[in-house]
């Protein structure tokens, strides 16, 4: 259990006890207000995989995992998430350290260059093929207007778009050996 | 970019919520913060205090109910558009939703919060315009009921009173023989559009033009209803061949002046070909649906 106050420099608000569990931990905190779910996760949590863009919804840069669904860090109050159970770019990593499916594909394609943008296309790619498996047999501008909600400024999108379909079989690949051994 | 400091409320009840918003001078309404947030972010907005419906019961309960489909303000966008049994009493509110924003913004967002912002350009009030709905409003003394017609007043600003919550909102079922869609543009997918339109076009038991019902939104300062579109479906001659002229009735309504993204003709011309392309989307599945229900009605 982790357990700790927030307190910014600057201020001395009054502050709100919440429980919540992060990538499977259960976390006690007294935070603000008005402090957001991005910066808590970064300065109170000392997860800083979760990065911060724009602040305002537009980039997706900050996109973590709310009760199962994909939603902006940026634009959520972490004292609305009493109770919830929120999933970050450092749990995506299997038990032993291996990489995920999509963060393997990221790698694989080159969907990356500075990394700035990554962790939150990891998060909402995972989302998206948690929900939607057949992304595989999508095209291109179909997989593209699908990821539309994440900004990069690097790479130009190929690689990002090679990522999530490769991403794509992968799990589905998986899915289907896992149903056939289930079966047969 | 930080917020400024506020008291932060979190009712239990929807009294509780009303009377948070008579007892401070300014307050907003926390539902899924995705049009809230930005503004406290950048300072835009400075609240003294943040009232949460997270924990107010019923506010997301969404029904189907005789000629209504009920959806509770608090219902995030994307739970409603995943609702197939929503989806099969009113088609064109799923694929009004696939318009606004990105499923990660959805997944967040509310129905009422989208209607109670009443952004200009946003899908949702001209979704509601367009059916005729109503939503709820709960205040100091009560519940009343408002039509769509008479909510919109400016861009971001309603005909909810300052201490009123918005606590549903009410779409009617499509009718028979009815064919609907929802075309906009925008420069990215997800992006709000330059215009957008939400139509239905209800045909008579010969199969030609009843009515239809028709708004668009980003095109003046409150989503609108296009009326010189639907007095011209009224015409017993209306029928596909003059759609090109009826949807050229449309222009007039656009009041926004050139802006960065285009200038007013350019609007005005992009309102007028999406009014074209709803109304031919419409009647094909009108007569699709009309055919369907004729050819059950002789089967069985
Ligand atoms: C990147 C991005 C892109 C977007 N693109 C689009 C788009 O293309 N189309 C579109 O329509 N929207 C778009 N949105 C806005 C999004 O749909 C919001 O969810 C919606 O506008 C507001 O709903 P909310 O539940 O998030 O409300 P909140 O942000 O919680 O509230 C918005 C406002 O409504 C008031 N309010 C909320 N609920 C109530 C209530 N029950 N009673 C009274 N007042 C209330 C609040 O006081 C506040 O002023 C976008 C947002 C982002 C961040
Ligand atoms: S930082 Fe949250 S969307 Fe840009
Ligand atoms: S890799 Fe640099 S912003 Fe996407």
């Amino acid at each position: 259990m982790t357990s700790s106050t927030y307190r910014s420099p600057v201020n001395d608000d009054p502050t709100l006890d919440i429980s919540l569990v992060v990538n499977g931990r259960p976390v006690e905190a007294s935070v603000s207000p008005r402090l957001l779910l991005s910066d808590f996760l970064r300065h109170h949590l000392g997860l800083t995989g979760t990065h911060v863009g724009c602040e305002h919804g537009v980039c997706g840069a900050c996109t973590v995992h709310i009760d199962g669904r994909a939603a902006r860090s940026c634009l959520t109050l972490a004292v609305q998430l009493d109770g919830a159970t929120v999933r970050t770019v450092e749990d995506l990593e299997g038990p032993d350290g291996s990489l995920s499916p999509v963060q393997a594909a990221f790698r694989d394609c080159h969907g990356l260059q500075c990394g700035f943008c990554t962790p939150g296309f990891l998060m909402s790619v995972t989302a998206l093929l948690d929900e939607d498996p057949d992304v595989a047999d999508a095209s291109d501008a179909e997989i593209r207007e699908r990821i539309a909600g994440n900004l990069c400024r690097c790479t130009g999108y190929q690689g990002i778009v090679a990522a999530t379909r490769q991403a794509a079989e992968t799990l589905r690949d998986a899915k289907e050996q896992a149903d056939g051994t289930t079966q047969g | 970019m930080k917020p400024s400091r506020f008291e932060y409320v979190l009712p239990r009840s929807i009294e509780e919520a009303v009377a948070a918003r008579v007892e401070h001078a300014d307050t907003v309404v926390l539902s899924g913060g995705q049009s809230l947030v930005p503004t406290l972010n950048f300072r835009l907005s400075n609240p003294e205090a943040v009232i949460d419906l997270r924990l107010v019961p019923g506010l997301d309960d969404v029904r189907v109910e005789g000629e209504w489909i009920h959806v509770g303000g608090r219902t995030r966008q994307r739970d409603l558009e995943l609702d197939d049994a929503v989806h099969a009493a009113n088609p064109l509110i799923r694929e009004t939703l696939h318009h606004v924003a990105h499923p990660v913004i959805r997944n967040r967002g509310t129905v009422g919060g989208s209607i109670a912002h009443a952004d200009p350009s946003a899908e949702l009030p001209c979704l509601l315009l367009c059916l005729d709905g109503e939503v709820v409003a709960h205040g100091p003394s009560g519940a009343r009921t408002i039509d769509a017609q008479d909510l919109f007043e400016f861009i971001l600003s309603t005909t909810l009173e300052p201490d009123e919550i918005l606590t549903e909102v009410r779409f009617p079922v499509l009718p028979e023989r009815t064919g609907w869609c929802f075309t906009e543009f925008a420069r990215r997918h997800g992006d709000f559009a330059l215009a957008g339109v939400a139509a239905t076009l209800t045909l008579a038991d010969d199969g030609t033009i009843a009515w239809g019902q028709l708004a668009a939104c980003g095109v003046t300062t409150t989503p609108v209803r296009l009326v010189a579109v639907e007095d011209a479906l009224l015409d017993d001659a209306a029928d596909p061949s003059r759609f090109r002229e009826i949807a050229a009735l449309a222009a007039d309504v656009v009041t926004v002046p050139d802006d960065e993204s285009c200038s007013s003709a350019y609007r005005r011309d992009l309102l007028v070909g999406l009014v074209e392309r709803a109304l031919r989307t419409s009647w094909q599945r009108a007569t699709e649906r009309a055919t369907a229900r004729t050819s059950r009605e002789v089967t069985s």
